[in-house]
C-alpha cells in the first residue's frame, strides 16, 4: 500500500510541532487503525472482542459502526485458528490486522506465528511472503497477576522472519502502523498496557515513521540509558532525577527489538562509556541480555563500567500491589544502577 | 452445478481418456514415491521423507474438482497432491534433492513444498497447521468476493489438535469456501485412531460444526472424484465449507525411520488388497476401457517422467553459501 504520508524520522530530540492535537496513546491507535482502513480496502481487524465489545482496551470502539462486520470481525477465543486466518488471508492479498487481546493469550497462537507466519517466506523459497500485522498488549502494573501480566516480547524479538515493534510514544502509537502495515513481512506491535491511557501531543500532520530504527529521547553524556515500552516513561522519569544530581543521562528507546538497532546502542555508549539496561522481561535469556551483548561485542573497550541491567524480578508477577511493584523496573532502582555505573 | 464442476458426462470415449487420465496420474505418484523410497535409500534424499503410497486415489480425485484458481493446502506427505497440481516432478524431484532448481528453491525440501503459480500452499510439516491457513486463504476469497475453492488436506491425527477444531467452527461460522479433505490412514505416525480418539467417526465430528460430511472410500479414485465435485460445487456457490473423510491406508512406513512395530503384516497385506491402483487397472479392464497396450504406455511414459526428474535433480545446482540468510525478510523492503 502507499504510505499515508510521508514518513518522518524521529531518531532526534525534535523541536514542538505545531499545530498538534492532545491525545491519548489508545485514541493514537484507534485513529491510526481507521486511517489505514479507510486508505486501504485490503486492511481488516480481526480478534477477540474487537467488534461488538469496542476492544478488550477500548482500542477499536467504534470501528464496527463505521466499518461493518466484515471489516471488523470478532472471534470466537481461537488464537491459533484466526491468527493462522491472518496468515492465509495476507498470502491471498489482504493486509489483515490481528488483535491478539494480550501477550498472554498469544501463546495460544505461536505455532501460527513462529512456524508458519515467520517461515512460510523461506520454506517456499521466496514465494510466499506474508503482510500481517498482529497487534497485542503486553506488560503489568494493573494488578491483574501472573497469567495476565507477561513481558514475552523476546521471545518473539529471538525468531527470524519477524519484526517486533514496541512503540512507546503517541507519536510510534499512531506512526508504526502504516509502516507495519507497509512491510511485505510479518510484523508484531506490542502496546504496553499502562500506556494505552498516556496522553501526550499528536501533530495534526503525523504519519507513518520508521520502523527500523532506536530513538535517542534524550541527550546526555555521561550515561546510556536504554529502554522500551512500558519502561521508556520510568527511565525518562530516573534521566531526570539523575540530572538533578548532575548525571547527565542519555536515554535511548529500542522502538524496534527486531531487528535490533545496534548502530545507535553503540554510538551512543562510545559517548558516555556507560550503560544501564532497563527491561520489564524476566532478566535470564532477556532482551536486555541480548543489547548487553552486542554492546560487548561491538564496544568493549570504549566501556568504563560493566553494563548493568533493571529487570523484571524472576518470578510470576504478584497480585499485591507492593509486590507487583517490587517486581517491575522501578525509577529508583534505574537511577540507583546508574550511580553504580558512573561511579557516583 | 457450474461447467466446471459438472462430471465428466460426454461420449464414451471422453469417458475413458478421463478413466485413464485418472489411472495416469495415479501411477504417476506411485512410481515417482517408489523412486523416491530408492532414492532416499541411495542418500540423495535425506530428512524426513513421508511416502503416500497407498492413498493416491484421494490426491488425484479431489484435484479433478479443483479450477486453476483454486487453492491447495496439503501436510508434510504431499508430494502426489503436488504432482497431481501441475507443480513439475522435475522441480519436485529437484526439491527433495535440496537443489536449487526445486520448487521451493531448495530451502524446504520434501515436507515443503511450494508453488505459486498453481496456488500451492505447502507442505506444511506441524499436524493441523495448515487449516487455519486455509481458513485464512478462504477469507481473503469471501472478502473479495471470489468464487474460488481453498482445499485443505489433513490426517486422522490433526483431528485431535485444536486447530481442528477452532477452524472447522470458524469457517462453518463465516461460511468460508474450504473444501477439508480429511485422509484418515488410521494412524497418527503409529497411534490408532481408536487409541486417540473417543469417537473415531471423524466426519461425525465434522457434522457436530454444522458442516456437512460425507465418509468415503478414499480407495476408490472415480468416488473420490464424484463426492469432490459435488462438494467443491457447493463450497463455490457459497454454501459454506464441506467436509469429506477419506478412509484409506498408508502402505508404506509413517517415514523412512519407521520399523512399523505398532500394527499387523497382515493388516498391511489386508488393505493391500484394496490397492487404488491395481482396483482400478482391473475394473478399468472389465469395463472394456484399458487394456495391456494402453497401460504399458502409460507405464512408460511414466518411467520416462521420473527418469527425466531423477536426471533434472542429479543435474541441479546447490545454493551458495552466500545467500544462506536469504528469504528471511522480502528482498524489497519500503523505504523507511
Amino acid at each position: 500500500m502507499t504510505s499515508l504520508i510521508e514518513p518522518r524520522d524521529t531518531s532526534a530530540v525534535a523541536a514542538p510541532r505545531s499545530p498538534a492535537t492532545r491525545t491519548s496513546y489508545r485514541e493514537a491507535l484507534r485513529q491510526s487503525i481507521r486511517h489505514a482502513m479507510l486508505a486501504d480496502e485490503r486492511v481488516f481487524l480481526m480478534g477477540e472482542d474487537v467488534g461488538r465489545y469496542g476492544g478488550c482496551y477500548a482500542v477499536s470502539k467504534g470501528l464496527l459502526e463505521e466499518f461493518g462486520p466484515d471489516r471488523v470481525r470478532d472471534t470466537p477465543l481461537s488464537e491459533s485458528a484466526f491468527v493462522g486466518a491472518g496468515i492465509g488471508s495476507a498470502l491471498a492479498g489482504m493486509r489483515p490486522i490481528v488483535e491478539v487481546m494480550t501477550v498472554n493469550f498469544s501463546l495460544l497462537a505461536l505455532d501460527q506465528i513462529v512456524n508458519s507466519a515467520a517461515t512460510l517466506l523461506h520454506m517456499s523459497g521466496g514465494q510466499f511472503n506474508v503482510p500481517l500485522v498482529i497487534r497485542m498488549a503486553t506488560g503489568a502494573g494493573r494488578q491483574v497477576a501472573a497469567q495476565h501480566s507477561h513481558s514475552l516480547e523476546a521471545w518473539y524479538a529471538h525468531v527470524p522472519g519477524l519484526k517486533v515493534l514496541a512503540p512507546a510514544t503517541i507519536e510510534d502509537a499512531y506512526g508504526m502502523l502504516p509502516s507495519a502495515l507497509a512491510d511485505p513481512d510479518p510484523v508484531i506491535i506490542f502496546e504496553h498496557v499502562m500506556l494505552y491511557a498516556t496522553e501526550g501531543e499528536l501533530p495534526n500532520d503525523a504519519g507513518a515513521v520508521p520502523i527500523d530504527r532506536a530513538a535517542v529521547r534524550r541527550t546526555g553524556g555521561d550515561v546510556t540509558l536504554i529502554a522500551y515500552g512500558g519502561t521508556l516513561g520510568r527511565t525518562l522519569d530516573a534521566a531526570e532525577q539523575l540530572a538533578t544530581s548532575g548525571i547527565g543521562a542519555e536515554v535511548i528507546d529500542l522502538r524496534t527489538l527486531r531487528p535490533l538497532d545496534s548502530a545507535t546502542i553503540l554510538e551512543s555508549v562510545r559517548k558516555t562509556h556507560r550503560a544501564v539496561i532497563v527491561d520489564e522481561g524476566w532478566r535470564s535469556g532477556s532482551l536486555s541480555a541480548e543489547v548487553s551483548a552486542r554492546i560487548m561485542e561491538g564496544a568493549f573497550y570504549d566501556l568504563d563500567a560493566a553494563v548493568q541491567r533493571v529487570c523484571g524480578a524472576e518470578v510470576p508477577v504478584p497480585y499485591p500491589r507492593h509486590l507487583e511493584q517490587a517486581a517491575l523496573p522501578q525509577a529508583a532502582s534505574i537511577v540507583a544502577a546508574a550511580r553504580a555505573v558512573a561511579g557516583a | 452445478m457450474s461447467a466446471i464442476s459438472a462430471l465428466p458426462n460426454g461420449t464414451a470415449t471422453e469417458e475413458a481418456s478421463h478413466a485413464l487420465q485418472l489411472l495416469r496420474q495415479m501411477t504417476r505418484i506411485r512410481r515417482f514415491e517408489e523412486r523416491c523410497g530408492e532414492l532416499y535409500k541411495q542418500e540423495k534424499i535425506r530428512g524426513f521423507l513421508h511416502l503416500y503410497i497407498g492413498e493416491e486415489a484421494i490426491a488425484v480425485g479431489v484435484m479433478q474438482a479443483l479450477t486453476p484458481d483454486d487453492a491447495i493446502v496439503a501436510t508434510y506427505r504431499e508430494h502426489g497432491h503436488a504432482l497431481v497440481r501441475g507443480v513439475s516432478a522435475r522441480a519436485i524431484m529437484a526439491e527433495m534433492y535440496g537443489k536449487q532448481e526445486g520448487c521451493s528453491g531448495g530451502r524446504g525440501g520434501s515436507m515443503h513444498l511450494f508453488d505459486a503459480e498453481t496456488r500451492f500452499y505447502g507442505g506444511n510439516a506441524i499436524v493441523a497447521g495448515g487449516l487455519p491457513l486455509a481458513l485464512g486463504l478462504a477469507l481473503a476469497d469471501k472478502l473479495q468476493r471470489r468464487a474460488r475453492v481453498t482445499a485443505c488436506f489433513f490426517g486422522d491425527g490433526a483431528v485431535a489438535e485444536g486447530e481442528f477444531h477452532e477452524t472447522l467452527n470458524l469457517a462453518s461460522l463465516w461460511r468460508l469456501p474450504v473444501l477439508f479433505c480429511c485422509e484418515n490412514n488410521l494412524y497418527a505416525m503409529g497411534t490408532a485412531l481408536a487409541r486417540a480418539q473417543a469417537e473415531t467417526n471423524l466426519a461425525l465430528k465434522a457434522s457436530s460444526y454444522r458442516i456437512p460430511a460425507w465418509d468415503l472410500d478414499g480407495m476408490d479414485v472415480e468416488a473420490v472424484e464424484h463426492a469432490a465435485r459435488e462438494a467443491a460445487a457447493a463450497v463455490r456457490a457459497g454454501e459454506g465449507p464441506y467436509f469429506l473423510e477419506l478412509r484409506t491406508y498408508r502402505f508404506r512406513a509413517h517415514s523412512m525411520f519407521d520399523p512399523e512395530l505398532y500394527r499387523e503384516r497382515s493388516e498391511v497385506e489386508e488393505w493391500k488388497k484394496r490397492c487404488p491402483i491395481a482396483n482400478y487397472v482391473l475394473s478399468l479392464k472389465q469395463r472394456g476401457l484399458l487394456d495391456d497396450a494402453a497401460l504399458a504406455t502409460i507405464e512408460s511414459d511414466v518411467a520416462r517422467e521420473v527418469d527425466d526428474a531423477v536426471a533434472f535433480a542429479e543435474s541441479g545446482t546447490w545454493e551458495p553459501l552466500e545467500t544462506l540468510t536469504r528469504f528471511v525478510y522480502s528482498d524489497t523492503q519500503p523505504s523507511p
